[in-house]
């Protein structure tokens, strides 16, 4: 079958990248020259800073967020509007209504709002939680429609459960046709659906697989690690589950399993899913061990990623350029991503702090920068 | 120093804030914020006293009480030598409330 591609989609021109690394102790940029093989490490910024997630505004790409805390201090979220030179606080940080008797931990997820929504903004936290700036990250409201939502409990089970650092929201999509059709992913309670705007939402799980419990097929409280639509396609659904490699095209209205073609001595068990910038079947994956006390570091120390370019169906290893040993790296959800030329380039952020890219879509890696902090995201500017 | 109240109407109470906070305080360690009365005889609370000092210091108090009005699990609060985590706590006009950021692990 002839691979489909977007011609719609923006292609990058041959112009630098900057990436905005955020780790456990602050903020760096690296960015490259025009050919991408060179690039320059800037930083840090907020030394000391927890911060979660570090974003560009695609409709305004000189506003960058960050979502931060410090152990000691509160969550908070810091704008900038002139590219990381200057910073201003949030005046009203995400935080629960009064009456909800919930405690916000950490912003850990930001996402624009649809392109028809300058200065729009959601975020998800830890514990769960979704919420909305109209002011470009000034202001903070709760989503209430989700926060209060009658079951949120029952899918999402209590501020205690959930993952290591906390359960919660991330993978927060809008249907780049409807401002106010919305995803989100929970870990754990797996992936909702909203079309009105964040006012009702419903489970949208039928078909991801639970392995940890006593129904393999429940309708909600599964754990979505990473959800991206497919490139120029909103009706595809790619998902990085702790149990699997998941797709869901929204006419079929069931996930399919798209892990059966990794090999078994690698897994299908990770953190991020990254789609290619125009090509709706090209997507790629890090995987990690989830055997025994889940390591959750690159299987037998050796790292890698699986690239498909048929939707899921097939994967193939690539490495070249990675430590071929002792290499036992972990990568965060947020730590992986693509730029938009062509052709793509991929790069990761290692908790161990180092960023690996390649320029040609993961055929060759090299590594970028080292002896950063423990890497939380790697997002393109 | 912030605040211009008189004593007849407000209480002056002096916060010492610790490094995590100073950014805020355009890195001052000790400031001291008025903080309103409602009667003569009867001094503010602690939870006036951080109303006060988000006041001068806009965005500060946020970062240590929660949005439940709890004290952050890794903030301490003294008033004079006493622990207090009780919001409704009385601050005697004059006395010193130190802020301590504790025990946050690497």
């Amino acid at each position: 079958m002839p691979r489909l591609r977007n011609p719609s989609a923006a292609r990058a021109p041959a112009k630098p990248v900057t990436l905005l690394i955020a780790t456990r102790k602050g903020l760096w940029t690296l960015r490259s020259d025009a050919a991408r093989r060179s690039f320059k490490l800037a930083g840090p910024q907020f030394l000391g800073h927890i911060l979660n997630h570090a974003v560009v505004d695609p409709r305004d790409p000189k506003t960058w967020l960050v979502a931060a805390r410090t152990g000691h201090l509160g969550p908070t979220v810091f704008r900038s509007t002139d590219r990381g030179r200057t910073w201003k606080e949030a005046t009203k940080p995400p935080a629960f209504a009064d009456a909800s008797g919930r405690t916000v931990k950490h912003t850990f997820w930001l996402a624009p709002a649809h392109a028809s929504e300058p200065g729009a903004w959601y975020a998800g936290t830890s514990p769960q939680g979704l919420f909305r700036s109209e002011d470009g990250g000034a202001t903070w409201n709760p989503v209430q429609g989700f926060n209060e939502h009658p079951r949120r409990k029952e899918w999402c089970g209590g501020d205690q459960d959930g993952t290591p650092d906390g359960p919660t929201v991330h993978s927060i999509l809008v249907d780049p046709r409807d401002a106010r059709h919305l995803y989100i992913s929970m870990s754990g309670g797996g992936t909702f659906e909203s079309t009105d705007a964040g006012g009702d939402w419903r489970p949208l799980n039928a078909g991801v697989r639970l392995d940890f419990g006593p129904d393999p097929y429940p309708e909600f409280g599964q754990d979505p690690h990473c959800v991206r639509f497919a490139a120029g396609n909103p009706d595809r659904l790619y998902q990085q589950n702790h149990c699997g490699l998941f797709r869901l095209d929204r006419a079929k209205g069931r996930w399919d399993d798209m892990g059966t073609g990794m090999p078994k001595a690698v897994g299908h068990v990770g953190f991020p899913m990254v789609v290619h910038p125009r090509d709706p079947d090209t997507l790629w994956i890090f995987p990690m061990d989830g055997t025994d006390v889940w390591p959750r570091t690159a299987p037998g120390g050796k790292p890698a990623v699986f690239r498909s370019q048929d939707g899921g169906k097939t994967w193939r290893r690539q490495a070249e350029g990675m430590p071929k040993s002792q290499a036992w790296w972990t990568v965060k959800r947020q730590a992986m991503t693509a730029d938009a030329r062509d052709p793509a380039g991929l790069y990761l952020g290692t908790t161990s702090g180092e960023i690996w890219g390649s320029r040609d879509e993961g055929r060759t890696w090299r590594c970028l920068a080292r002896h950063l902090p423990h890497i939380y995201s790697v997002e393109v500017a | 120093m912030s605040g211009s109240a008189s004593h007849e109407t407000a209480a002056v109470v002096r916060v010492r804030v610790p490094s995590p906070l100073r950014s805020y305080t355009g890195g001052d360690a000790d400031v001291a914020v008025a903080v309103p009365l409602l009667a003569p005889e009867s001094p503010p609370t602690l939870a006036a006293v951080l109303a006060a000092l988000d006041g001068a210091y806009p965005g500060i108090r946020f970062r240590m009480i929660d949005e439940r009005g709890q004290v952050r699990p890794h903030i301490k609060l003294f008033v004079g030598d006493t622990a207090v985590r009780d919001p409704e706590t009385r601050v005697a006009n004059g006395a010193v409330v130190m802020i301590v950021a504790a025990l946050s692990g690497g």
